[in-house]
């Protein structure tokens, strides 16, 4: 059952979302009023030594848990998808105060009315599907 | 250690252990993007069929969903044992904002006004919650990520598209908060 360090990794991930507060829709609130540094020394943080993992990672050329070298993709160029896209996500972020990976976390946390904001976020999902053809990317 | 870790964590500690979960996964060979796992649930729904976009071998993602699955564990975990008795330490300000759009501060993680299951059954309560859904699986999907993809993964390689992309975020969200949440609640 190789699949289980995945789940691991998943719970270690949902302890962290709760006890950072990360997975707070009042924090989101707070974060996007600039009225607390919390959010943003949580994101600072993680970006900043994500950073020099990277950099690390590709430096000394750092190999997985398979033993093959661990490669970055490059996200394609361009930038109207990449602002529009994350503007409509970020109307939806501060209004259910959740991303996606929290929407989960606080299922499992016992806000179970969060099925409706999940099932709302499917549903967007399945519209891009049907109309990414239409939209300037 | 277990009452160290009820305690809610200083952001330069949870940072860091964000920072050490997509490591973690790097290590797997695997890229920490959460929202990826809703394509692939429309793919195992049968979507597959009718749109090419999630024709795909979901089978490649099997490992996202299983960290998602954990996820909720650890969710119902933190509920269980590492709860704190503790209120969240918002803001002042926020908790003076929210009260102004007649939403109390309650002290727990998320807001018991918007979250109720009355609330959430009615036709506005509702409408808020599966369209704030809607708009981020749309948004994610066209913006290619999501928080831990683009402003977790991406910006930690330096990618100028996942700059793009959390600027939008960060747009939207305010736009959100300070003029369309004064009309909506």
């Amino acid at each position: 059952m190789k699949g289980i360090r995945f789940i691991i990794a998943g719970i270690v991930f949902g302890i962290i979302m709760v006890k950072s507060e990360a997975a707070s829709w009042y924090r989101i609130q707070e974060m996007f009023r600039f009225q607390s540094f919390h959010m943003y020394g949580i994101i600072g943080t993680a970006v900043s030594l994500g950073a020099i993992a990277v950099l690390l990672i590709k430096k000394i050329k750092v190999r997985d848990s398979n033993g093959e070298r661990i490669v970055f993709t490059d996200k394609d160029k361009g930038w109207k998808r990449y602002l529009l896209g994350g503007a409509i996500f970020g109307l939806g972020w501060a209004l259910a105060g959740a991303c996606p990976g929290p929407m989960f976390v606080n299922l499992g946390y016992g806000y179970l009315t969060m099925i409706i904001v999940i099932a709302g976020a499917l549903i967007g999902t399945y519209l891009y599907g049907v109309i990414k053809a239409y939209l300037p990317h | 250690m277990l009452e160290l870790i009820k305690q809610p964590w200083p952001w330069y500690v949870s940072g860091a252990a964000i920072a050490g979960v997509m490591i973690w996964l790097l290590y797997y060979g695997k890229s920490f993007g959460f929202s990826s796992n809703l394509r692939t649930i429309c793919t195992i729904a049968g979507a597959g069929k009718r749109h090419a976009f999630f024709n795909f071998d979901w089978k490649t993602q099997r490992w996202n969903l299983l960290f998602l699955l954990g996820s909720v564990l650890g969710g119902f975990i933190s509920l269980l044992f590492l709860k704190s008795n503790e209120p969240l330490q918002l803001s002042t300000t926020t908790i003076a904002d929210l009260k102004f759009l007649n939403i109390p501060f309650d002290g727990q993680l998320n807001p018991s006004a918007i979250f109720n299951w009355e609330y959430a059954l009615s036709i506005k309560g509702f409408s808020v919650l599966i369209g704030a859904g809607i708009l981020v699986g749309f948004g994610s999907r066209y913006a290619g990520g999501c928080t831990s993809g683009h402003a977790i993964s991406g910006l930690s390689n330096l990618q100028m598209p996942s700059l793009w992309a959390v600027i939008g975020f960060f747009g939207g969200g305010l736009i959100m908060t300070h003029f369309l949440m004064p009309l909506i609640f």
